[in-house]
């Protein structure tokens, strides 16, 4: 007989060893997510997924599925929460939107429309940050990495390149390139590479191909992510 | 019977007047709009202050010097509402990214060093207002009851939102209107 516990009232089938997030996802149920990306091995640190477990708060992307659980994924607390969450990301980098060629097609951007953000509530660290347009084809601005080290682990985990790391702790942490130099140029990393189109947000942009897309025609400007991301990565699930 | 009109305020601080010039896109709607709405201080009326009883302030910019926070804190003072209209009075914006720079750097740059500079010297008129060592979004400086996002919003934007508020009802943008660029 197949297991299953509930999300919201419906019931989830899993089997052992999957996640909240990735049974969820097989179900069609979405659940928030930054740093979750079902190629890569959990991280569990954006804590957007965050949802409540037999009364306790706990990362979906992470926290083992169950028979029997009980879990509310979409509660008024719990998406103020994510909320919040959102807002601190987009005060503690520099996202400036309308002059970001990722508009539109950013998840940072769509997971805020989605939680119906429309001010950023704390005060801005307006924190200077680097930008890295050393290499021919790919470029980094550190204005908008939230370090959820998805290019951290598509690099090591596909690529099998290990050309990202995150150094530092708490509000000191950056993303650092492996190279001599420091810089991206220096590093293993090709244009090809899955690391380099893994980003969602506008840290990590392909050169000369910002704008092949029209704002206002972008994955975000009409669709909903949870759509979007039932859609994409229910077909990851499934191979 | 007649009712009271609601009284509108709106004024751009550190923008660019994109946001007022959407707002003029509502276009014949504005024929509408009028008959429920009076303009009070805005760059529309050349009325310099408001009125102490202004129901609804649109402001559009962030803060960048020092008096945009005076004229702030007047808005706020004699508005019952608030509203941050536009990217740059969410987060400052464009102008905000000055904020990297030092201020010394900034001047320099436009009036002493820059190319195409004739004549170099930092303007010091006591008519100019001092600029802020960074910019600042509104909320930072006031209490702000509403935030209307876009670069600029759209003219859909302020229809929703003052029809909504107009009405009564709490406003709530759909999820087409909202938009961070």
């Amino acid at each position: 007989m197949t297991k299953t516990f509930v999300i919201d009232g419906k019931t989830i089938p899993f089997e052992d060893g999957q996640t909240i997030m990735q049974a969820a996802s097989a179900a069609g149920v979405y659940i928030t997510h930054l740093c979750h990306n079902p190629q890569f091995t959990p991280h569990g640190s954006c804590k957007l997924c965050t949802v409540n477990v037999n009364g306790r708060n706990c990362s979906a992307c992470t926290f083992p599925a169950s028979e029997g659980q009980n879990v509310t994924n979409i509660s008024k607390e719990l998406n103020e929460d994510r909320e919040k969450i959102t807002q601190m990301l987009f005060v503690e980098g520099n996202h400036f939107c309308p002059s970001c060629e990722k508009t539109g097609n950013c998840q940072l951007q769509a997971v805020a429309y989605h939680l119906n953000m429309t001010d950023n509530h704390f005060p801005h660290f307006f924190e200077n940050r680097e930008v890295d347009a050393s290499h021919p084809d790919v470029m980094i601005d550190h204005n908008r990495c939230i370090f959820c080290t998805l290019c951290v682990r598509a690099s090591e985990q596909v690529d099998g390149k290990n050309v990202f790391a995150i150094s530092g702790r708490g509000i000191d942490k950056r993303l650092v390139v492996n190279s001599p130099s420091g810089l991206l140029k220096d590093s293993a990393l090709d244009v090809s590479d899955c690391a380099a189109h893994i980003c969602p947000t506008g840290a990590i942009l392909i050169k000369r191909t910002g704008y092949s897309v029209p704002i206002g025609q972008r994955i975000y400007d009409h669709a909903h992510i949870d759509a979007v991301a039932l859609a994409s990565e229910g077909e990851a699930h499934d191979h | 019977m007649t009712t009271k009109k609601v009284k509108v305020a709106t004024v751009s601080l550190a923008g660019c007047f994109g946001c007022h010039m959407s707002f003029l896109d509502l276009d014949e709607r504005l024929v509408d709009l009028v008959e429920h709405v009076q303009f009070d201080r805005s760059p529309l009326t050349d009325i310099e202050h408001c009125s102490d009883d202004c129901d609804i302030g649109l402001i559009e910019g962030g803060v960048c010097n020092s008096e945009n926070v005076h004229v702030l804190r007047e808005f706020r003072k004699q508005c019952k509402i608030l509203v941050a209209v536009g990217a740059c009075a969410i987060n400052g914006g464009l102008p905000a990214m000055r904020n990297h720079i030092s201020l010394e750097d900034c001047l320099n740059e436009a009036y002493m060093d820059g190319i195409g500079v004739e004549n170099p010297q930092i303007p010091s008129d006591v008519e100019l207002p001092l600029l802020l060592d960074k910019v600042h979004p509104l909320h930072e400086v006031v209490k702000i009851d509403y935030f209307l996002p876009g670069c600029p919003p759209s003219a859909d934007v302020f229809w929703a939102f003052l029809t909504d508020l107009l009405a009564g009802r709490e406003p709530a943008l759909p999820y087409e209107l909202i938009h961070f660029d």
